[in-house]
């Protein structure tokens, strides 16, 4: 008895001053994401998603208080690394949420490896290249990345729908790349061909060029732009009354789309697309996260449902949470305990149990849906399919992934992988 | 004209020359040697047509803009604002009446007025001040916007063009022919079309207006050396509102014209300033046909750059620009 009394007293010793000091001082998040630009109604719905996840916990964990600063970056790599040097440097935060965009999280990657002793937890940005290449330790990725997203949605137009012909528009960047090699890779080895591949600036406006050289001789145009370009897009594609299918990439039909004004989107209606979520999703942890999000906002400030952006942030957001409950709040020694609890434990999120792979990059599921009219005077997604653990390397060995090279314009060669 | 040819005949004979392969290019057929080389003449078509139209829509912005900079050497750097306010009026015009027409001159007025209160107000105060009034207008400009946001949001708008200007109209230009023999003329957009004739009439008349009327050589005059014309007893206030109200109006209504056949959102603004400062950059300065030329030439360089070389599309523009500052500093109309 004394024994113990004594063990429990040394050991309140030991935790006490560490649990005082901790109380002392508010863990900072900083959320780096782009407010400006083609994503910029999308990055305030990550903002959105932050704050819920936030009020969720109390804004507490581990014991500590938590805060968050957010800094607005524009899409562009070297705005998204001066934003997180100002995070670290002048407002002292101890984790970033963020990036956004394909290849702020390459810079960001890069910009990790220069603050070792600080956490950076991948925003949305879905670039493969973050977490493939030359990974750093404390960058850690719990969003499927852009090539994830795409995967399924070859053999579900191939099989379901027969379009084995198919001409692509996709934006000429890195995560237009990367999500369009996710479709392409399936859509080839289930036997599609793809005639003609067009490529197309980010921020493009004015596409009537680009939509005269579609080639007539396809069953569908696999369209991998997004937000404003994508908005552009339609618009002008209606106008020039072409009717051929068309087939979505990720982030063609997310709500910034969907729910723009004006009637350019209602092209879209019988599009597949595929992406980390599906909004009609019947899990009972989309669901519930789904009222938090509505019950949280108005409804004229927020979507009708959580944007793909504001999921990112939210899942992004819990993984800092419950890492920093794991530790207990313990972000000494260069945050290497929080650094563990992150790689290891399995995270519980609205679109399923997440675990990260050796690189610290997430396997999960991927949805496949379609544009429908919600009956309403508006579009919404439709769930199709789900396909489950889809793997960083698209169910390859990683070797014969690193054989096909990484993804570019001409990445991958759709005939080696055996399409037309 | 003949002034110009007589002055530099080597010019006349190059500049002659390219418009007559562009001609040449749009009305022959091609042959198959052609069509092997540079595409399908459909596609270089439709980069040609896509360019001129996209070019009537940046006149319409940097007419407006480089009236009001020749005349009152005031830079308006807040003439993007104008428009994006244009195009969300002009929104909510057409949404609410169901008429696409009817949003015109609401818009003009309303921008109009909102530019003679700009005009009256601010810029009165600090005439001749010109680097505070340039301050002024960016700071105008921040503003504008961020009102913009708070009320229209971030989402993207698109204006929906009338039923009679849906969908594509067959012009009298041969794109190719079938295997069969059979002629294909080409299929482009009417509303395209629309704006491009709307842009050629708008031009004529702000032509007409400068050239053959009393505002106009009042215009004119001072452009040329204002204090003279105010010297002479013209109450050049009310001349300085007119344009700096004519051009704002015809901001808005590029606007709307801009949320037809592109889309709205935050940062459309600053797009179109930059556009604008390039068009008048490269056409010169207070030059209405300037402003004419310069939106030709970075329209179709847009284009056909996009079409032919994506990856270098987004460089043309800047190049031209920074081809005409090195050899040509008041741009290709402008005076020196």
């Amino acid at each position: 008895m004394r024994k113990t009394l004594i063990a429990a007293a040394a050991a309140a010793a030991v935790t006490l001053p560490s649990g005082a000091m901790a109380q002392d001082e508010p863990i900072k998040l900083g959320v780096l994401v782009a407010l400006e630009g083609a994503f910029a109604e999308g990055g305030a719905d990550g903002v959105r998603n932050v704050e819920l996840a936030l009020q969720q916990a109390g804004f507490e964990a581990g014991g500590r208080q938590i805060e968050y600063v957010v800094a607005p970056s524009d899409t562009t790599p070297d705005t998204a690394v001066r934003q997180a040097r100002k995070l670290i440097e002048q407002d002292g935060v101890d984790i970033i949420i963020g990036p956004l965009s394909g290849s702020e999280g390459i810079a960001m990657r890069d910009y990790a490896k220069t603050v070792p002793d600080k956490t950076i937890i991948n925003g949305i940005s879905g670039a493969l290249e973050t977490t493939w290449v030359d990974p750093a330790e404390n960058f850690f990725r719990f969003n499927l990345d852009g090539s994830q997203w795409g995967a399924g949605l070859g053999t579900y137009v191939v099989e379901e729908k027969g379009w084995t012909r198919v001409a692509t528009v996709a934006a000429d960047y890195s995560f237009g790349y990367t999500n369009f090699l996710g479709f392409a890779v399936d859509f080839c080895r289930a036997g599609g061909e793809i005639v003609e591949r067009f490529w197309v600036p980010l921020g493009s406006s004015d596409f009537g060029g680009v939509i005269a050289s579609l080639p007539d001789d396809v069953d569908a145009i696999y369209l991998g732009v997004g937000g404003t370009d994508a908005i552009n897009f339609l618009n002008q594609y209606n106008q020039t009354g072409a009717e051929t299918n068309l087939i979505g990439g990720t982030i063609m039909a997310d709500q910034t789309v969907l729910t723009s004004r004006g009637r350019a989107k209602e092209a879209l209606i019988g599009t597949p697309t595929s992406g980390p979520l599906a909004t009609d999703d019947p899990s009972e942890a989309w669901q519930s996260y789904v009222t938090a999000y509505q019950e949280a906002f108005p409804e004229d400030e927020r979507f009708p449902t959580p944007s793909l952006f504001g999921v990112g942030y939210y899942i992004a957001t819990l993984a800092a949470l419950q890492g920093i409950n794991e530790v207990g709040g313990d972000l000494s020694d260069g945050q290497a305990a929080l650094h563990e609890a992150l790689s290891t434990t399995p995270l519980d999120t609205p679109l399923g149990t997440v675990e990260l792979n050796e690189n610290r990059q997430a396997s999960g599921s991927v949805f496949i849906t379609e544009v429908v009219e919600d009956g309403e005077g508006g579009l919404r997604n439709e769930f199709k399919a789900r396909v489950d653990n889809v793997t960083q390397t698209l169910g390859m060995t990683p070797d014969e992934f690193r054989a096909m090279g990484l993804p570019s314009r001409d990445n991958p060669d759709c005939a080696a992988l055996g399409g037309g | 004209m003949t002034a110009f040819v007589s002055r530099h005949p080597v010019w006349s004979v190059i500049i002659g020359l390219v418009v007559a392969v562009l001609l040449w290019s749009i009305f022959a057929p091609w042959s198959e040697a052609m069509e092997e080389t540079f595409g399908r003449k459909r596609i270089f078509l439709n980069a040609v047509f896509g360019g001129v139209t996209l070019g009537a829509l940046y006149f319409l912005v940097a007419s407006g803009f480089t009236l009001i900079f020749g005349l009152m050497r005031n830079v308006n750097l807040a003439h993007g604002s104008l428009y994006l306010l244009g195009g969300y009026i002009g929104f909510e015009v057409s949404e609410r009446t169901g008429s696409w027409l009817l949003a015109f001159p609401v818009v003009f007025i309303v921008v109009a007025a909102l530019g003679l209160i700009l005009q009256n107000q601010v810029f009165r105060r600090m005439e001749g001040e010109e680097l505070r009034q340039t301050m002024v207008t960016i700071g105008l400009s921040v503003v504008i916007a961020d009102i913009l946001l708070w009320i229209w949001g971030g989402q993207s708008y698109t204006i929906f063009a009338p039923d009679w200007l849906s969908g594509p109209m067959t012009l009298p230009i041969v794109s190719g022919t079938r295997s069969s023999g059979e002629i294909v003329f080409l299929r482009y957009p009417a509303v395209r079309m629309a704006i491009l004739f709307a842009a050629i009439v708008v031009g004529f008349a702000m032509w007409f207006v400068l050239n053959r009327t009393k505002l106009g050589m009042l215009v004119r005059a001072g452009v040329d050396d204002r204090e003279m014309l105010a010297a002479s007893g013209v109450r050049i206030q009310y001349v300085f509102l007119a344009v700096f109200g004519f051009g704002a109006g015809l901001a808005g209504m590029a606007g709307i014209i801009g949320g037809t056949f592109q889309s709205l959102s935050p940062g459309e603004d600053t797009r179109f300033l930059l556009a604008s400062l390039v068009v008048v950059i490269v056409g010169g300065m207070g030059s209405i046909p300037g402003a004419a030329i310069g939106a030709l030439v970075i329209g179709l360089a847009e284009q056909l750059g996009l079409v032919y070389a994506p990856t270098y599309s987004v460089v043309f523009t800047f190049l031209i620009m920074a081809a005409v500052l090195a050899f040509r500093p008041q741009g290709l109309l402008g005076r020196s």
